[in-house]
């Protein structure tokens, strides 16, 4: 025996065995290494996630906050209504042109009227702190309700992108130096307003139900469109997805023969699911736009290219669903008498439900968050109008989608931008976790072990 | 008849189908379920099947077919030189659709009286609808005109004889099930004949899904062929489009942007993902697993649109200002290396997840074998776990690549738009994906090679992408080993 352990090189060692020979170490080093590799992937990936996820929070959280200007407003009659004869018609030729002019003659002489010192600011600098977006909506209120002329009406109106971006610290007095929009004179007179209470940072509701706006005007652009966007695509996709999906998944683990046909139908799903995803946009182009005639940017044939990208994970998680159902089940079916049919609609299905919701659920919230096919179909496009309601043709008017809007935003030169670009992720975010959320709980409710 | 009105009035067919052939079922037997070859519900189903579904095929095959007969009934109204170019053909015709739109549009708002309207001539035309609200484009020839009102008027044929047709149809169906009905008559093996033929016409939709994008995009590539020589598009070394003709569209540029770009993600990528799934599958506790693997696949379920502006807004910079600037190599904010670092993050899970399923299917006894015999952990994983697993990493790889090559949204929004053939990582390039984007977005004319190269593009995207994953799975396929 003591022949055995000279012969081995470890034979050598001498003193305590309480202590690891060279070679020892080595190899319990390797070992040591290959695992703070491991935690070291582990670690910077993670952190990579919440380094991602922190700065678009940071950037996006100020969207939901926007600078708003409150102050009593005289609807002046001599500007709105020349005639006199409150006549919706005849007012409804003044222009936000002279809604603008009458906002910031208001403001003009309320800001005199309470005091603030305007030192340095011209009024012409003045008026132009208050947001182009303010005229057009005060123009709206008041020729929805024309008793409103000549009264004295509290207005809150947005402040410019860039004294909304001063009071969340994006705006500082050494950029307002260099840039034409804001002067820091006009830095230095918010400040005075919000002592004085007349600036404030409110929710910002707009942002979540307002449509886009113009270049010039990040403080009026919102989401309201893309979410109604993206939330007609989802209503399609599912009704499109769920009845195809299960079917085929049905036809394939239940009645398909092994054949050729059967071969091609499979191969076909698996390579689908990894065909780059602007692939689809480009068949959404030519077939659904060019062929069939469909209209650009709808939510239609958005929901439709992304039904095509969707049916393949849809199916998968079907057949998964399906194939959890113990044989058990379906030879106690048959055996008193029911059809494959009646097998199948009856017991399999309502016992692989819970599965192919979960599964569909987390479909679709892929589905939410897919942007490069909708870019080839239009729906990038610039909208300002809202789509129809669902039963008056609105999947055919022209839409965003909530990750399109990101995009759209984030490719647009106004810093201020970023910062909706980021509050839209979260928006798109608190959904996909919703969805997420739900999908975990329907599986812990329902999921059994057989 | 509108089509939604006729898919109402089916809807309803169908249902009365429905009620009277089951009570008929059961009127015929007395109301003794028992004596019934099938459950009266069949009868039912079946009823409905049969109002419903043979009128509902023949209306799909009406809608398509309907503007093909119009169209070639038309074009002996044209000269013979203003059909034979097939895109303007295309343009004429969907002239001749707006404007009979537009005349049909006025006529139901009220404007033009319908005797107004076939009065009307080519001069007046655009005034006209214009006044009404709708815009023509062009200038409107007399033929055109002439081809717009015949259109209304087959079309308002047409549209009839499809509700008789289909209401036919559907009433004729209807009394045939009725008909049908009796003890004998096996409702339930006709139904469950119609649903497996359903389920086996929804499963055709994957084959025709991918029938429908190999013949739309080598459609139009074969026309783009035509206009752009082939081996100058697949051989260029230039990118540079001009919308006013001239272009140099060469593939090779974006091709190199492609493959620079996926290589840097891989580099990222492979490392930290297997790093991880070695990590997870053999060393790391089972709560620690339970936790660190839904959270890294969290960064899969994150919309690639978002790492877009995390590349575009925090990783471009970064790049920027303490790698490029300092080391005097770019100063661009968008470039290879930031899109290459975010797909790299962004296919951690998707390599991670692979390769720890792949790994964790290794079976235990050879674990055991290796241990037994003395060596470390480590060594047993990388002399024992890792051959075993490596077939299924190296199909994991691939399919990742190929996942990284197709990704668009991060690319555009963090590589750039140069097309350049260069080796310097920090500057900003363009890809096979950002060139589609950039070429089809916006207001397109389809007959300029610089919009149909996207097809081109699409196709040569398409196949790479198609061939990566081919060879993965045929790799896993061959070198698979079977224990067991």
């Amino acid at each position: 025996m003591s022949d055995v352990m000279a012969g081995t090189p470890e034979g050598a060692r001498g003193g305590s065995l309480l202590e690891g020979s060279a070679r020892t170490k080595r190899r319990r080093a390797r070992e040591w290494r290959m695992k703070a590799y491991g935690i070291g992937a582990i670690v910077l990936s993670l952190s990579t996630l919440f380094f991602m996820l922190a700065t678009i929070l940071m950037d996006g959280v100020s969207a939901f906050r926007q600078a708003t200007i409150t102050f009593p407003l005289t609807v002046d009659a001599a500007i709105v209504d020349k005639t006199g004869n409150r006549n919706v018609e005849e007012m409804a030729k003044v222009t936000t042109i002279g809604y603008k002019r009458l906002l910031s003659q208001g403001f003009v002489a309320h800001l005199a009227a309470a005091g603030i010192d305007t030192a340095g600011v011209p009024e012409k600098d003045l008026g132009d702190m208050l947001s182009d977006d303010g005229p057009a909506r005060l123009r709206d209120m008041v020729l929805a309700d024309p008793s409103l002329v000549g009264q004295v009406v509290e207005v809150s109106v947005y402040a410019t992108g860039r004294i909304d971006g001063y009071l969340k610290g994006r705006v500082t007095r050494e950029t307002a130096e260099r840039d034409t929009n804001v002067t820091p004179e006009q830095l230095d007179l918010a400040d005075n307003l919000v002592a004085a209470g007349l600036l404030t940072m409110p929710f910002n509701w707009g942002f979540l139900t307002g449509p886009d706006a113009s270049d010039l005007r990040p403080e009026a652009s919102g989401l309201g469109v893309a979410i109604i966007g993206s939330l007609y695509m989802m209503v399609l996709v599912a009704i499109f997805t769920v009845p195809v999906g299960v079917a085929t998944s049905i036809y394939l683990e239940e009645f398909a023969p092994k054949n050729r046909f059967t071969d091609l139908i499979e191969v076909n799903i698996s390579n689908l699911a990894a065909v780059p995803s602007i692939v689809f946009g480009i068949l959404g182009l030519a077939i659904f736009i060019n062929f069939m005639g469909l209209p650009q940017s709808s939510s239609l044939v958005g929901a439709l290219v992304i039904s095509l990208m969707t049916l393949p994970t849809i199916i998968i998680a079907t057949r998964s669903a399906i194939r959890a159902v113990p044989p058990s089940i379906r030879e106690a079916a048959l055996g008193i008498g029911a059809s494959k049919m009646q097998l199948v609609f009856h017991h399999v299905l309502p016992l692989a439900m819970p599965g192919i919701m979960t599964g569909t659920i987390l479909g679709l919230a892929s589905a939410l968050g897919e942007t490069a096919p909708l870019l080839l179909i239009g729906m990038v496009a610039f909208v300002t109008n809202y789509p129809a309601g669902p039963f008056e043709g609105g999947v055919m008017d022209p839409a965003t989608a909530l990750p399109v809007q990101v995009y759209s935003w984030a490719s647009r030169s106004d810093p201020a931008f970023i910062e909706r670009s980021s509050g839209a992720i979260i928006v798109l975010l608190v959904f996909l976790v919703i969805m997420n959320v739900a999908a975990i709980l329907l599986r812990r409710r329902f999921e059994r072990r057989w | 008849m509108s089509v939604f009105l006729i898919l109402t009035v089916l809807g309803v067919l169908a249902l009365a189908g429905f009620v009277l052939s089951r009570q008929r079922a059961m009127a015929l037997v007395g109301g003794d379920a028992r004596r019934l070859h099938s459950r009266p519900q069949y009868y039912g189903w079946h009823g409905a099947i049969m109002a419903g579904v043979p009128a509902l095929l023949f209306l799909a095959v009406w809608q398509i077919a309907q503007p093909m007969v119009i169209e070639s009934r038309l074009e002996g109204m044209f000269p013979a030189e203003m059909v034979q170019d097939d895109s303007a053909r295309t343009l004429l015709f969907a002239d001749v659709r707006r404007i009979a739109s537009g005349l049909e549009a006025a006529i139901a708002s009220g404007a033009i009286g319908a005797d107004e309207a076939a009065a009307l001539d080519a001069g007046a035309v655009r005034e006209r609808l214009a006044a009404t609200g709708v815009a023509l484009g062009a200038d409107v020839l007399p033929e055109t005109l002439a081809a717009a009102q015949e259109y209304r008027g087959l079309a308002t044929v047409g549209a009839l004889w499809r509700t008789v047709l289909v209401l036919a149809l559907a009433v004729g169906g209807l009394a045939y099930a009725i008909k049908a009905t009796g003890p004998e008559f096996r409702a339930r093996n006709r139904v469950e004949g119609v649903v497996l033929a359903l389920l086996m016409l929804a499963s055709t939709i994957a084959i025709l899904t991918t029938v429908g994008i190999v013949l739309s995009m080598l459609s139009e590539s074969i026309r783009f062929f035509g206009l752009y020589p082939i081996q100058d598009f697949f051989f260029g070394l230039t990118w540079s489009p001009a919308f006013q003709g001239n272009s140099q569209l060469g593939l090779l540029p974006l091709l190199w942007g492609t493959l620079y770009i996926t290589l840097i993600s891989m580099l990222v990528a492979v490392p930290v993902g297997l790093f991880a799934a070695i990590y997870l599958a053999e060393f790391a506790d089972p709560r620690v697993r339970s936790v660190v693997k839904p959270l890294i696949e969290v960064i899969a379920g994150i919309p690639t649109v978002v790492f877009g502006l995390f590349a575009l807004v925090t990783v471009g910079p970064l790049v920027r200002d303490w790698l490029a600037v300092p080391t005097g190599l770019g100063n661009s904010g968008s470039s290879v290396i930031t899109a290459g670092i975010v797909i790299g993050i962004l296919n951690i899970p998707f390599i991670s997840s692979l390769s720890d399923d792949i790994i964790t299917a290794v079976p235990q006894s050879m674990r055991d074998g290796s241990l037994g015999l003395g060596a470390t952990k480590a060594e047993t994983v990388t002399q024992v776990v890792l051959p075993a697993a490596l077939p299924g990493i190296v199909g994991a790889i691939l399919m990742a690549t190929s996942r990284a090559i197709g990704e668009t949204m991060i690319v555009t929004m963090g590589a750039g738009a140069a097309a350049q053939l260069n080796l310097n990582p920090f500057e900003a390039m363009t890809t096979i994906t950002v060139k589609i984007v950039s070429q089809l977005t916006g207001d397109t004319e389809f007959n300029s090679p610089e919009t149909l190269v996207a097809f081109a593009l699409g196709i040569s995207l398409f196949v790479i992408t198609l061939c990566l994953n081919v060879f993965a799975l045929w790799i896993v396929r061959r070198y698979r080993e079977q224990y067991e």
